[in-house]
């Protein structure tokens, strides 16, 4: 111990006098330009001065480059060395400006201030830190491959199913088109009912209202509709095991709230059954979530609504179907159940869960953090919003947008958008900042500028695997 | 904050971007404005009775007589040192005494004395003393001449104006109150119509005044509406006092140009009112004010400057009730002169301007300045409400302000921004939301726990802050403030006796009295380090919303039949804002042990604040006409002695595009006060938001502002001094140049800088009038050399803000632009030497510690750098003052030089050195390398 003791201290001193050898603030990798007696030249070449002109405290060359080590210039950077630490250039107008910058107290050695040497105490903290964020990062990154497997195997799983629904609707319209001949010559005495059926449609105001299942009930009259009925429960189930959470398409006028939400609880429990799909880890974030998206009757009420003008064009589209083809109904009615499945499917393995779907995890779930005055919820790919804590409707805080990390780092940041607007201002917006972590977590919240808020949120599948920790600290040593 | 500002304020808004004029009162709605508007120009009532006069050494008095109602009123006539009148108007034997507006005077003038010349039953002459100045007394009817050898240099009531509304007794309670009511009633339709528009209506109104100032010559005077009570939207001021407005009329002979009375966000020349509303000064929180118009604002110094290429003079009338100023131009010479001038006004081509003044209540009071330059104005109206305070050296730098800054965690953040992005700045500061529930003198327990631990990571940069107080105080049984204050009755009274409470901030808030001086002096010691927890010596004052601003009041301001002991607030008004910041600024002295320079921000002001700190514009908005128009508020401002003046950079409402933003950091470091400020409800815009090309234009203009600091600070210590303002119009120093009269999109900085902002949109070029025939100079950027008294075109991209050094001044800067302004305090100097044609310029330098009261004590540097045949020397111009530096000087810059063989220094102990330097034949520019002599020193350099 003693040993290394005096090793550092021979070595310090070492460098030191290395340090001699070149004026105040010079960097090593610039040692060679100023030649001790030799005439200097800027480094950018403007022109040459005696050399006793280096640092003599009065700016000669445009550049900056003859004052290193004073504040002469205003454009001079001063080099610190740091030993112990990390070297790093500063300002020239931080030299000497009584405020301590250089942890090697280099940068005030004419102000009276009093600097104490703090690098190698920076310099261990650095290495702790970073040996945590390191070991952090290790067990981060191992969390990503598992959720990038998972993730793959669930993409692919989704795939398969979409494919299953594709194929179900085309037998089922098969046989829904046979079907149809049949029953038209039949359906002549039946028309009075349909024409119930059509008004009960235009009654309703809302698409929506009518959820596929209370319609399948209702029309649940012919042997061949069982099968659909089987189906659509199908394609439910895989609804609600995705929980689709996802807006529709993202467009402004329903971002206030998602159209999911309301779906799900429609389908009356009894008519969809605990599905028998075998993720067992998707089937307990429904329940939570089931649970926890229900909202006060009038809250749903005003949403519905929203959600009906997010539906419209479908609904044009059925309405002018049902006006034009008598028959047409049910064949859409197909179509829709099944658009929901598609839709949502289709949706969901369209997201950018990262380059290998690592965030797919986070897809249909929530993450709650509680301040002091609020509680705020971030369902990734969704939407964050923040509710008060002691009462209050809930606020959109933005729906999902975008990634919008820098270019180097494009999946670090979440962005979420087109929010409850404000009092004379724009729409609130979220952005979500990545950092590793070993749980999936908000960190913090803050609103640094009205409106616009943002959020920490650490989480495994931004880690990076980590570098060789060993030799980075031992580098430090060196110095 | 935003639900309680719509509100509070907002709720007839519906989103447009503009004041709402319907909450403020036009001249029409003001009961006395329109009453004394509806006396037109006549036979005065009044006269002198000559037969009273008295004239002791120093003080004539003589009563008038209203021949109308036979109430008689006295007239005191002063001369005061340095030429100035005093004219004094009371009743002379009022039912109660009427209010005399206390502590805005710094001492009571000195008076010279006075002789009478002449004296017959028309009138008196008197002599002023000095350049055959004489004032002319004449008993009927009364008007009073103030004439220099055979020119008037200003009459009073020659347009027979003068009105006087006598204290009286409430006749008949009972039965004058239901017609009052009903005649308010009735306004209150009439008023509708009014407001829609209706031609016939405003007819009609315009008719109705002209038959009341018919009928107010009867004997016995007629009760008019709005005497006794007045309603205004759903406030009743109950006026138990009644009507006791006061009225005069001044004519300005030869006088095109009339400047002052702030505040107003209108240009720097005023304008003549005959087509709409007078001037209003009426110290109001307007919300969202509009342009150019003669509304009032937060404040309010109610002295006129008139200029004219012969002379300049100036009219303070000293009145702190609610006040209208009508000015109307006159060049047909309509003005009826008295026989005894008509020999001396040859000509009625003489143009000329009126300028009628209105009170509601108090005397009047009038200071009329005789100048003649405009310097001697200055001084003259400083010998009388004093001086600029000397703010601290830091103070002039750059305040990074924002409603709000979050939290000690934001705070942080914002501080490292500024370094990281190596951009200085002096001040951060924290607006209402930093307090725990808008209680002032607290901070918020969860996001400013530890505030002493966030000042003292500002101290650690040598760094400062501000935070606000404002003077309304939350009506809370927990709140120490509120209760001290309600315990000793400090509180301002409603009119039925009981603490007056209107809704702000807080809520339900009251106010302090701070007429009481026993008041201020307990709110001064609220600010002690063990009063005011979490608080250090880096902890500066805001004083907000003290006109006083009340959500809930008549025109967003208090009831004027509350009352401060036996004064109604409308007697007050306008001088509260002035008392909060003496308060303040007196705690601040005080905590330090009367040793420390205070710093406090007021919105509202008086005659006299000045004295106190510094003042903005306001909430002014991000719009290209708002940062247009902070260069004439801050003129206007500095012309009536308020120098320290500066508008919200970037716009307080709404978000400034990135174009507007830059060129108001650019404008903006050459205005006194340079501060960022932002509402709560805008996107966050510190400079480094706007990417790097902006944040670089930000970066150069904030330090420009840093290398001129030196400069900055000596024009606050002569305006500290002398009292004439630090930011001038031209015509200041170009009195006679007529084409600088009504400039004011460029102005001067001291004698010596010129500026011509560029605040247009996408500007390619600006249009600056340069000054002075036998003027050069010279552009500060690329010491290009300009001739005067000429238009010069200039090509402007995003980087340029032009600024001329005039030739013949020597400008003191900093180069070295560090972090702050404290971190810049021991570096050297380099002096910008611009010569003129006669290859001559002189300056100044002064240096003191940047931020005690030990000026006072004569520890200070002050120099006279003067270049005169080839011959640059610093002498001491005060050799009985004692102060040492380590500040040297590092370079010399002379430009407009010619090539010297060789520069010697010759110091004080006689050492001569031969100093190298460089000379630039193509721009004539001579830099002297490192001449090395200490900045307080003797010394000459000469250039062979």
């Amino acid at each position: 111990m003693s040993c290394q003791f005096l090793l550092l201290l021979l070595l310090s001193v070492g460098v030191s006098a290395v340090e001699v050898q070149r004026p105040r603030g010079v960097p090593l990798s610039k040692r060679q330009f100023y030649e001790e007696g030799k005439p200097f030249t800027c480094l950018d070449g403007s022109r040459t001065i005696p050399f006793d002109r280096v640092n003599d405290d009065y700016c000669d060359c445009q550049d900056g480059s003859d004052e290193p080590g004073t504040a002469a210039c205003p454009n001079g950077s001063f080099h610190c060395t740091n030993a112990g630490f990390r070297p790093t250039f500063i300002p020239s107008s931080r030299i000497n400006d009584g405020i301590c910058d250089c942890c090697d107290t280099t940068d005030e050695y004419n102000s009276g201030a009093t600097c104490q040497n703090t690098c190698r105490e920076l310099g261990r903290k650095e290495r702790e830190s970073l040996q945590k964020m390191a070991e952090i990062a290790k067990e981060g990154f191992l969390l990503k491959q598992q959720l990038i497997h998972e993730a793959n195997r669930g993409l692919e799983d989704k795939k398969a199913k979409l494919g299953d629904v594709q194929g179900s609707k085309k037998d089922l319209e098969a046989k829904v088109e046979a079907l149809r001949t049949v029953k038209e010559a039949a359906e002549q005495p039946e028309r009075e009912a349909k024409e119930r059926h059509l008004k009960a449609w235009e009654g309703k105001l809302s698409f929506k209202s009518i959820s596929p299942s209370t319609v399948c009930n209702e029309h649940d009259i012919t042997g061949s509709l069982v099968s659909f009925k089987l189906n659509i429960k199908y394609c439910l189930s895989l609804i609600s095991n995705a929980d689709t959470p996802a807006p529709e398409e993202t467009s402004r006028e329903e971002i206030n709230e998602p159209v999911s939400d309301n779906e799900s609880d429609q389908y009356p429990d009894d008519d969809i059954p605990e599905d028998e799909d075998d993720d067992d880890e998707e089937d307990e974030d429904d329940d939570r979530d089931e649970h926890e998206y229900k909202i006060p009757p009038t809250a749903r009420t005003e949403e519905k609504k929203d959600d009906d003008e997010g539906a419209m064009p479908p609904y044009d589209q059925e309405t002018q179907n049902l006006i034009d083809g008598k028959n047409a109904f049910k064949t859409e009615l197909f179509n829709f159940g099944f658009g929901i499945c598609f839709r949502n499917l289709e949706k969901e393995i369209s997201f950018d869960f990262g380059p290998s779907s690592e965030f797919a995890y986070l897809y249909s779930q929530c993450y709650e953090l509680t301040t002091s005055e609020y509680i705020y919820r971030l369902c990734p790919f969704n939407r964050v919003t923040q509710k008060p804590k002691f009462g209050g409707s809930e606020t959109n805080l933005g729906s999902w947008g975008k990634w919008a990390g820098p270019e180097d780092s494009i999946y670090s940041v979440m962005k979420y958008e087109h929010g409850t607007g404000c009092w004379q201002g724009p729409s609130r917006s979220t952005t979500v900042k990545l950092t590793c972590g070993k749980e999936t977590v908000v960190t913090s919240t803050s609103e640094p500028s009205r409106c616009e808020y943002l959020m920490e949120f650490t989480c495994p599948a931004i880690c990076q695997e980590p570098p060789n920790l060993e030799i980075s600290s031992h580098e430090h040593q060196e110095l | 904050m935003a639900p309680l500002l719509v509100l509070g304020l907002a709720l007839c808004l519906s989103g447009t971007w503009a004041v709402d004029k319907g909450n403020f009162k036009t001249c029409e709605q003001s009961a006395f404005c329109k009453r004394q508007r509806a006396l037109k120009p006549g036979e005065s009532p009044y006269r002198a009775l000559l037969e009273t006069m008295e004239l002791t050494n120093t003080r004539l008095t003589l009563q008038l007589i209203n021949d109308n109602n036979k109430v008689r009123l006295l007239l005191e006539l002063y001369r005061l040192q340095g030429n100035i009148t005093r004219v004094k108007i009371n009743e002379l034997k009022p039912l109660k005494p009427r209010y005399e507006v206390p502590d805005v005077l710094i001492r009571e003038p000195t008076t010279e004395p006075l002789s009478v010349l002449s004296q017959d039953e028309n009138g008196v002459v008197l002599s002023l003393g000095v350049e055959s100045q004489r004032v002319i007394i004449s008993a009927r009817p009364f008007r009073l001449d103030i004439m220099e050898g055979s020119d008037v240099l200003m009459s009073l009531n020659s347009r027979g104006l003068l009105a006087f509304e006598h204290l009286r007794m409430r006749k008949d309670t009972f039965s004058y109150k239901v017609t009052s009511t009903v005649a308010s009633v009735w306004d209150n339709i009439k008023r509708v119509f009014s407001s829609q528009a209706d031609p016939e209506a405003e007819k009609k109104e315009e008719a109705d005044p002209a038959n009341q100032a018919e009928t107010t010559k009867e004997e016995e005077e007629k009760v008019e509406d709005g005497m006794w009570e007045e309603t205004f939207k759903s406030h009743t001021d109950s006026k138990p006092n009644g009507p006791s407005a006061v009225s005069l009329d001044f004519s300005l002979p030869g006088v095109e140009h009339v400047y002052g009375i702030p505040e107003h966000a209108d240009t720097l020349r005023l304008k003549t009112t005959d087509n709409g509303d007078p001037y209003r000064l009426y110290n109001l929180d307007v919300f969202q004010y509009e342009l150019y118009n003669p509304m009032a604002l937060y404040g309010s110094v109610p002295v006129m400057v008139a200029h004219s290429a012969q002379r300049t003079t100036g009219i303070f009338w000293l009145n702190a009730a609610e006040t209208w100023v009508d000015i109307s131009s006159n060049t047909a010479g309509k003005t009826v002169f008295g026989k005894m001038l008509d020999y001396v006004q040859g000509s009625s081509e003489t143009p000329q301007t009126d300028v009628r003044w209105i009170s509601e209540s108090g005397i009047i009071d009038i200071f009329i300045m005789l100048g003649p330059t405009p310097k001697d104005v200055f001084s003259q109206y400083a010998s009388l409400t004093g001086t600029q305070s000397f703010p601290p050296l830091a103070s002039l730098g750059y305040h990074q302000c924002r409603w709000n800054y979050n939290d000690q965690e934001d705070v942080k953040s914002v501080d490292a921004g500024f370094d990281e992005h190596d951009i200085p700045y002096d001040f951060i500061w924290l607006d209402i939301e930093h307090t725990d529930g808008k209680r002032y003198f607290t901070w918020d327990p969860h996001k400013f726990a530890t505030p002493k631990e966030m000042l003292q990571g500002l101290m650690d940069k040598k760094r400062k802050m501000v935070a606000i107080v404002d003077p309304h105080i939350k009506v809370d049984g927990n709140y120490k403030i509120h209760n001290e204050i309600r315990s000793r009755g400090f509180y301002v009274k409603n009119k039925d006796g009981g603490d007056y409470e209107g809704w702000c901030w807080p809520g339900s808030a009251s106010y302090p009295d701070f007429t009481r001086a026993d008041m201020r002096a307990w709110w001064a010691s609220m600010f002690a380090y063990d009063q005011y927890e979490g608080t250090m010596e880096n902890l500066y004052t805001w004083n907000d919303m003290n006109e006083p601003s009340v959500f809930n009041g008549p025109e967003v301001t208090m009831h004027k039949d509350a009352t401060h002991g036996a004064w109604e607030h409308r007697d007050i008004h306008n001088l509260y804002g002035l008392y909060v910041q003496m308060a303040t600024a007196e705690g601040l002295i005080q905590r330090s042990g009367g040793v420390e320079r205070p710093f406090v921000l007021t919105r509202a002001f008086f005659a006299g604040s000045q004295r106190l700190g510094a003042v903005w514009t306001g909430d002014n908005a991000a719009e290209w006409g708002h940062l247009k128009i902070s260069i004439p508020m801050c003129l206007s401002m500095g012309l009536v002695g308020i120098s320290f003046c500066g508008a919200d950079i970037g716009g307080f409402f709404k978000s400034p595009s990135t174009e507007l933003l830059v060129r108001w950091y650019q404008a903006g470091a050459y205005q006194p006060f340079y501060r960022a400020h932002a509402h709560v409800d805008t996107p966050r815009r510190e400079p480094w938001l706007f990417g790097p090309e902006n944040t670089a234009l930000i970066r150069e203009a904030v330090r420009q502002r840093y290398t001129l600091l030196p400069y900055w600070y000596q024009l606050f210590y002569r305006a500290h001094v002398t009292g004439e303002p630090v930011m001038r119009p031209l015509w200041v120093e170009y009195p006679q140049d007529l084409a600088t009269f009504a400039l004011e999109d460029e102005y001067l900085i001291g004698r010596d800088l010129l500026v011509h902002p560029v605040v247009e949109e996408g500007a390619r070029g600006v249009t600056a009038y340069l000054p002075g025939k036998d003027e050069v100079w010279f552009d500060v950027h690329t010491f290009q050399k300009h001739n005067g008294a000429q238009n010069l075109y200039i090509p402007v991209t995003m980087s340029s803000i032009p600024v001329f050094q005039r030739g013949g001044s020597i400008i003191p800067r900093k180069l070295r632009v560090r972090r702050s302004s404290t971190c810049m305090e021991h570096d050297p100097y380099t002096l910008y030497v611009a010569l003129n044609l006669q290859r001559t310029a002189d300056g100044e330098l002064y240096i003191d510690d940047g931020h005690t009261f030990n000026y006072e004590k004569k520890e200070f540097i002050y120099r006279k750098l003067t270049f005169a045949n080839k011959v640059l020397s610093s002498v001491n111009l005060a050799p009985d003052a004692k102060f040492t530096t380590d500040s040297w000087i590092e370079r010399i810059i002379v430009l407009g030089a010619s090539k010297p063989s060789k520069v010697t220094l010759k110091t004080a102990d006689g050492q001569e050195k031969q100093l190298e330097f460089d000379f630039d034949a193509s721009m004539s520019v001579l830099t002297v390398r490192k001449p090395g002599m200490n900045a307080g020193a003797d010394w000459t350099m000469t250039f062979q």
